[in-house]
């Protein structure tokens, strides 16, 4: 399918989710028009709430990629969430640990604890699919909620602060931070983006990539060619782990400057939504994260302003969602081979 | 730990058991005809927001059970038309209506009730007095859902492995291309199958906000409808594992809270990862045969897919 199609649909189940959420917001007797503006005003309106949307939209580009490059491998990780706390964890260890080292190394060194956690993460969900065919979505949900054990067990224990009041570590020492752009906004949103091309890169320019999408949209076809699913499906699950736990480790080192227990808020389920309307694909991916990004901003300031709770943004999030399948179902097409197939299928080429 | 502490234990852990029960006995009713029903975490939160409204419209706890699982399968309806009527796929609709369902109940919840900050209180089932008032029988005095979720176990196994609807449903989450050739609605199966996995997730919202609980706090649901999926899992796809697994799940979250009370802090974080950590490894050494339905969460245009 060509990509100007591929944008439109995209365009027309946003269209379509709007719409359909300002009909929610009628019938539960709010205006539609002040939450909206307030919405928009939240995200765009002034440097401020820009850069919110700069800094909501980060960790969401981490994650989306992780979850677009592991289903483009037929590997449903639904376990972003899970692999991001477990960044989180590391990079707040790993920084603390080596503060003291020059600059940069503390940071790089925080940074690629949290990669390496992520990674070794989601290799559990990983190895058992490939050595005891365990499904792969109620292995990462499995691994999310233990993630989230492990860091609650974290912050109530070993890495409580000092004061012990909070369930939170101690501030990340100023060393380990990611270093200031420009105002709020931090380096990890270079990171992000330079991970966006690293992936398109990856993904479409170089053998590797080939073999993960070539395992992905059909494995026995793969196997015959003489790749091995079994290795690609791991070093995609790996680069998606790692992904996924820089998220977590750029939200600590460059946002919250501490972990604590409900760090996340949902991010790596929201990152499931970021990469199916990205089309799976690295620009599309970056242009969604940016959406949702936007609109995680402007719920704040709608709830402020106009009262309208901030989960709201979950009623589009999901509109978009049912609307973009819906608009691609097909039912009872005969012609695909594989399950990934209809993922892939519709996905803009580079 | 003393017997009264065992008592307490037993009857918070049957309290804490019974949402999951319900819920994965839906799921597996889902499941076992082919829908991997992600959702369902969606829907028992919407049962347990409808639950609290229906019982503060009405003053009737059981009027709000009602309202329950009619809101639950009004969300269940939409899931299936999308993964059933469209078969687009079920993990991104089950995403979806989750993210539908913490959406439009928050919202709701805001627009009906404000955001006073007092705790809104209803009308909610009491335990019954149905065994005899001792120390040793208080695990039995329970609120009403309770006895019919139990009640439930031995009745999906018999549907589900003693009926010809049950042969047919698991026909569809086996094989529904050559279930569709010997004359099996499948279409039809899988949206009964969804509906009254549904209603289950539904009455199992309305139980946290009208028997476990008489209020609705946004996001209650909390994770339940995912360890619902999981118990599923461990119960390896059959009512008396699911049993077996929500009373595990129960006992676990139960003896987290005993733990809190006496002040033991650390391991309860532990505690509760246990469940969680043990259905990863049943699902490692279960065989291979034991994995469940072979066309889960497949679409029916897309076909059994090997690797």
């Amino acid at each position: 399918m060509s990509a100007p199609r591929s944008l439109l649909r995209a365009l027309a189940a946003v269209a379509l989710a709007f719409a359909a959420s300002v009909v929610v917001l009628s019938a539960s007797g709010a205006h539609p028009l002040p939450a909206l503006t307030a919405l928009v005003a939240g995200a765009a309106g002034d440097r401020f709430a820009l850069t919110d949307t700069v800094l909501k939209t980060c960790p969401l580009l981490l994650t989306g990629l992780a979850v677009a490059l592991a289903f483009r491998c037929g590997f449903w990780n639904i376990g972003a969430e899970g692999q991001l706390l477990v960044g989180a964890l590391a990079a707040t260890t790993v920084g603390g640990a080596a503060h003291a080292a020059p600059f940069p190394l503390p940071v790089l060194a925080a940074l690629a604890g949290a990669a390496a956690a992520g990674a070794l993460w989601a290799a559990i969900a990983a190895l058992l699919r490939i050595a005891r065919g365990v499904n792969e979505i109620v292995a990462t949900i499995m691994l999310n909620f233990i993630a989230a054990r492990v860091l609650g067990w974290a912050v109530h224990g070993p890495l409580m602060e000092a004061a012990a009041r909070y369930p939170q570590s101690d501030p990340v020492p100023a060393t380990a931070l990611l270093p200031v752009i420009a105002g709020r906004v931090h380096a990890g949103v270079l990171l992000a983006v330079a991970l966006a091309v690293v992936v398109w890169f990856l993904l479409f320019r170089t053998v590797i990539g080939f073999g993960w999408r070539a395992v992905g949209d059909n494995p026995r076809a793969a196997r015959v060619a003489g790749l091995s699913p079994a290795r690609a499906l791991l070093t995609a699950v790996l680069a998606s782990g790692a992904l996924a736990g820089l998220a977590g480790g750029v939200e600590v080192l460059g946002v919250t400057g501490r972990l604590f227990e409900q760090f996340s808020g949902g991010q790596g389920y929201t990152a499931i939504a970021v990469a199916l309307l990205g089309r799976l694909h690295p620009g599309g991916v970056a242009v969604a994260a940016l959406f949702f990004g936007a609109l995680a901003a402007g719920s704040g300031a709608m709830q402020r302003v106009a009262g309208v709770s901030a989960v709201f943004v979950a009623i589009i999030q999901a509109g978009t969602l049912l609307a973009l399948i819906a608009i691609e179902a097909r039912p009872h097409a005969q012609d695909e081979s594989a399950a990934a197939k209809s993922l892939s299928d519709g996905v803009a080429t580079p | 730990m003393t017997a009264a502490d065992l008592l307490s234990l037993a009857t918070t852990t049957i309290a804490l058991a019974t949402p999951l029960l319900l819920a994965a006995l839906g799921e597996l009713i889902a499941e076992r005809a082919g829908i991997l029903n992600i959702g369902i975490e969606g829907l028992m939160l919407t049962g347990a927001f409808a639950g609290m409204v229906g019982s503060y419209a009405t003053g009737s706890p059981s009027m709000g059970m009602v309202t329950a699982c009619v809101a639950a399968l009004g969300l269940g309806a939409v899931f299936a038309l999308w993964v059933v009527t469209l078969d687009v796929d079920q993990v991104v609709a089950g995403v979806a209506v989750n993210l539908l369902a913490v959406g439009l109940t928050g919202v709701l919840y805001r627009a009906l009730f404000g955001t006073t900050g007092n705790a809104l209180t209803v009308a909610a089932y009491a335990p019954l007095a149905i065994a005899p008032d001792v120390a040793l029988l208080a695990p039995l005095r329970q609120p009403a859902p309770v006895y019919p979720a139990f009640a439930l176990v031995p009745l999906v196994w018999l549907l589900l492995f003693r009926t010809r609807i049950g042969l047919r449903l698991r026909a569809a989450g086996e094989a529904p291309q050559i279930a569709e050739s010997v004359g099996v609605n499948v279409v039809a199966v899988r949206y009964a199958a969804v509906l009254v996995g549904a209603l289950l997730a539904g009455a199992a919202g309305g139980y946290l906000s009208l028997a476990y609980s008489n209020t609705f706090v946004e996001g209650m649901s909390a994770g339940r409808g995912f360890i619902a999926l999981a118990v599923v899992v461990f119960g390896r796809w059959t009512p008396l594992g699911v049993l077996a697994g929500s009373l595990l799940f129960g006992a676990a979250s139960a003896a987290q809270f005993q733990l809190q009370a006496a002040g033991v802090a650390v391991p309860y974080h532990v505690l509760l990862m246990l469940p969680y950590v043990l259905t990863l490894l049943v699902l490692a050494l279960a065989s291979r045969a034991a994995r469940g339905p072979a066309a889960l969460a497949q679409r029916r245009s897309v076909g059994a897919a090997t690797d």
